[in-house]
């Protein structure tokens, strides 16, 4: 059969700009360093002017950043801050999941959780830490319980909007194979809901690194959180913007993978080349 | 000794609650007739006739109201995976998986039907390639024309062999020349499958270039008028069927 005039593939997307139309440079996007480097240098221009307890110089805090990866004790606490984050999340994803399900099947039962979940967002993480403290004794699992408890609503809602966005043409016509329940789930389910679950675990995991601090704050005897809580009793801010460094580095870190991720799987997505 | 209907409708009525609680909608009303296994059979009507109504019914996609819907010999909805791999449907668009590529979209069925990868694949790209599209296997569906999406769906309903193949206005999307084009070389393919296939179409032109058999029907879904097109109808004999179903339209 020969293809009608005008019939013909859309073509590769071009490569020298992203979907924000940022240029890349040996595939990094070289606006993010140079603002980066601009934040630095008016950093430095205070530090310059101002005490030097409030404002300490930028090679100081990049010694500070140094011996923090050098030193096992610090690398350690950095990580059990990395794996709490990770772990609150997971579970908050994986608790989030099976209650956004049935609330997508069933509006009765949708009727009684919704309300549930947005009274949970109305409560700070200041008060999850209380009740935390008072409930349960160990450490990890108040913190795991506070991660969880902070982060739930936000993943059931993205879980439920990704789950509804199904497109019912699509449904119809996968429906119309007969395919088994897991046949639908991964050929049509999780395709659908994918994008959804990617961008929940990257909002989500910048609320889940603020909220790991206050938690570690209070309770932990290591972490980020603990070490920030050190810093601020001898008075040492190039310590303690290390050690916020330390955590704004595992985030851009977990949303780079995310975004490879992403990348990997959402290859099939059009863009158009002017931006909105 | 008369073979059993490959579809039959027996009494079938089918209504739809409205959303604001309303009178119910009548989209099919004591609908009756069977269809025998390798006819092509073009079922036309005006806009919310209950066509599409209809065609789902056949797919198993809803349930009847009242009545029974028998394909071979089987309840569709009831008995929904007794028909894997033996019904392929070609809708009004085209329905592709945007995630998956062209070839991975003709082998949604066989893979849901369990087909080893490389087996399949192999079907799917042998389809693609009947229909002109050797070369885009892996494109997405962002990268093809309307006309090659199309082609795409056609090639997915037709790579699993379905004894039956229903078709919901499949041309209406595209422009004059691309729908003329695919629906001769469509035509072909019903032919060459042998498979029971049910086309429905809005277009009196296209049920006559396409269709053995013709069902008219009037609002809700009822037949007003039928007939049987023989190869050998002169063009006077079919002015005159194409005049009826006019009739019966406009009334």
């Amino acid at each position: 059969m020969a293809l009608d005039e005008g019939e013909g593939r859309g073509g590769p997307p071009p490569r020298t700009r992203n979907r924000l139309g940022h240029r890349r440079l040996g595939g990094f996007r070289y606006e993010g360093i140079v603002a980066l480097a601009g934040l630095a240098f008016v950093w430095q221009i205070a530090s310059l002017f101002v005490p030097h307890f409030l404002f300490p110089s930028v090679p100081e805090i990049g010694q500070r950043l140094f011996e923090i990866f050098t030193s096992w004790k610090s690398i350690s606490d950095a990580l059990a801050t990395s794996a709490r984050i990770l772990a609150g999340l997971t579970g908050a994803f994986v608790l989030g999941t099976l209650l956004a399900m049935p609330m997508a099947r069933s509006p009765a039962f949708e009727r009684y959780a919704y309300p549930l979940l947005n009274f949970n967002q109305g409560i700070p993480a200041l008060s999850w830490v209380v009740v935390a403290i008072i409930w349960f004794r160990g450490i990890e699992f108040r913190i795991f319980f506070i991660m969880v408890m902070t982060t739930l609503p936000a993943f059931t809602f993205q879980v439920l909007d990704a789950y509804r966005g199904m497109s019912k043409d699509l449904f119809e016509m996968t429906l119309a194979f007969r395919p088994s329940r897991f046949g639908l789930f991964r050929t049509l389910v999780w395709p659908t809901v994918l994008p959804g679950i990617l961008t929940a675990w990257k909002v989500n995991l910048g609320n889940a690194s603020r909220v790991v601090v206050v938690a570690e704050l209070v309770g932990a005897t290591g972490g980020v959180g603990y070490e920030l809580l050190q810093q601020q009793q001898i008075f040492d801010m190039a310590g303690a913007v290390a050690w916020t460094l330390v955590l704004v580095i595992f985030v851009l870190v977990v949303q780079g993978f995310i975004s490879l991720i992403e990348r990997h799987a959402l290859r099939y997505r059009a863009f158009a080349e002017h931006a909105l | 000794m008369n073979e059993a209907p490959e579809i039959l409708f027996e009494r079938v009525s089918k209504t739809f609650a409205r959303a604001d609680g309303g009178t119910a909608f009548e989209a099919v009303r004591d609908l009756s007739f069977a269809i025998d296994r390798g006819e092509l059979v073009a079922i036309l009507g005006k806009t919310g006739c209950g066509k599409s109504t209809t065609f789902n019914l056949i797919a198993g996609l809803l349930r009847p109201t009242v009545g029974r819907v028998v394909v071979q010999g089987h309840d569709p909805y009831a008995e929904s995976s007794w028909f894997r791999g033996k019904i392929g449907i070609v809708f009004q668009n085209d329905r592709l998986m945007p995630w998956r590529t062209a070839i991975d979209n003709v082998a949604l069925g066989l893979e849901l039907n369990k087909m080893p990868p490389g087996q399949r694949l192999g079907v799917a790209a042998s389809w693609l390639a009947r229909l002109g599209l050797s070369g885009h296997e892996h494109d997405y569906p962002h990268a093809l024309s309307g006309g090659m999406r199309q082609r795409v769906s056609i090639a997915r309903a037709f790579a699993g062999k379905p004894d039956i193949l229903l078709c919901d206005e499949p041309f209406s999307a595209l422009d004059e020349h691309t729908g003329n084009a695919l629906r001769e070389e469509f035509r072909e393919l019903l032919r060459q499958t042998g498979a029971t296939s049910i086309f429905i179409t809005h277009s009196i032109e296209e049920a006559l270039a396409l269709g053995e058999r013709l069902m008219v029907f009037e609002r809700p879904a009822r037949i007003a008028y039928q007939t049987t097109l023989r190869a050998d109808m002169s063009e006077s004999e079919r002015e005159g069927v194409r005049g009826r179903i006019r009739q019966v339209l406009s009334g």
